[in-house]
């Protein structure tokens, strides 16, 4: 699992957000598209490609994307 | 006078019995004075709901339904039913962009394909008397409305109520009833193992014009009329339980 590719697949769940906007240091809460369906996406696009299940609630706990990428990493 | 809603001298079989909406329909049918045969799984479940019915004659399978071989040797053992809850069934959240063949079969194969092989068997085997009710537990979601990341879900619930249409007629002649019944959100197992936090759910529960979620024996009381002598003359219905959520 690398960081780059979970940054890129990620991204990928934004439709409008530019994916450029979106590094290892992004507050994710912070992004204007970033809703429950969005939340949901990731959640779903995490199980997909690195078979690993995380709850809304641990999500929630993690700030920015390198959080959630170190969450699923310990998994 | 004989009380139409008595399950007393029927003997219901339940699938999912070990846990949320078939233990609480194990629970109710034995106070309403049925013998209960369990199927599930979850054999420490389904041990723990036959103790707690404390019911000597009742009966109880561990059986993975999505197996057919195995479904097919458990109904062989089965006795005669007067009643059956085909209620088995996994939840999914998976938005419609993700699900792809693969988890299609998954929770096909168990939310309807293994409901339909069981009533295959039970007919086959001859296992149903005259006059018996069966009932699938079916869903609002995907008959009454959509949750985001329900689509499979949905459509395996819906295809129950397809299913159900014909077999309600083909069963008729014998006086075999054929029913669903559709829950909203109940509060059990499944429901708690889903990625949701409990931050949303409670969120959630306030779409429900009665303020909350279901219980598990709110959805049991409405199964066991529907297999009791008060609903002899229904058939081919759907029983919608939702907390009046779908009539917003």
């Amino acid at each position: 699992m690398e960081i780059n590719d979970f940054i890129k697949n990620f991204a990928d769940q934004f439709e409008d957000t530019d994916p450029r906007e979106i590094n290892s240091a992004t507050l994710f809460h912070d992004l204007d598209e970033c809703d429950s369906l969005i939340a949901l996406a990731v959640l779903n696009i995490i199980e997909k490609k690195y078979s690993k299940k995380v709850t809304f609630d641990e999500m929630k706990k993690c700030k920015t994307v390198e959080d959630l990428f170190n969450l699923v990493a310990a998994k | 006078m004989k009380n139409p809603f008595s399950l007393e001298g029927k003997t219901v079989l339940i699938t999912g019995a070990a846990s949320g909406i078939g233990k609480a329909t194990a629970q109710q049918c034995t106070e309403m004075g049925a013998k209960v045969v369990l199927l599930d799984l979850n054999s420490e479940g389904l041990k723990q709901t036959a103790s707690e019915i404390g019911r000597d004659d009742s009966e109880y399978f561990v059986v993975n339904l999505t197996e057919y071989e195995q479904l097919c040797e458990t109904v062989s053992k089965l006795p005669k039913l007067d009643g059956v809850v085909s209620n088995a069934g996994i939840v999914k959240s998976l938005l419609a962009r993700f699900s792809e063949k693969t988890d299609m079969e998954k929770i096909f194969e168990i939310n309807t394909y293994s409901h339909i092989n069981l009533v295959q068997q039970l007919i086959a085997q001859k296992k149903l008397n005259k006059g018996a009710s069966i009932v699938f537990t079916s869903s609002m979601s995907g008959v009454y409305c959509g949750i985001v990341g329900g689509s499979l879900y949905g459509a395996t619930k819906s295809a129950l109520v397809g299913y159900s249409k014909a077999l309600a007629l083909e069963l008729a002649p014998r006086g075999i009833r054929v029913n669903t019944i559709h829950p909203g959100m109940v509060e059990t197992p499944l429901t708690k193992n889903t990625a949701l936090s409990q931050d949303i759910l409670d969120e959630d529960a306030k779409n429900y014009p009665l303020s909350r979620y279901g219980k598990p024996e709110e959805i049991a009381y409405a199964i066991v009329y529907l297999l009791s002598d008060a609903t002899v003359w229904m058939t081919g219905s759907k029983l919608l339980i939702d907390g009046g959520y779908s009539v917003k």
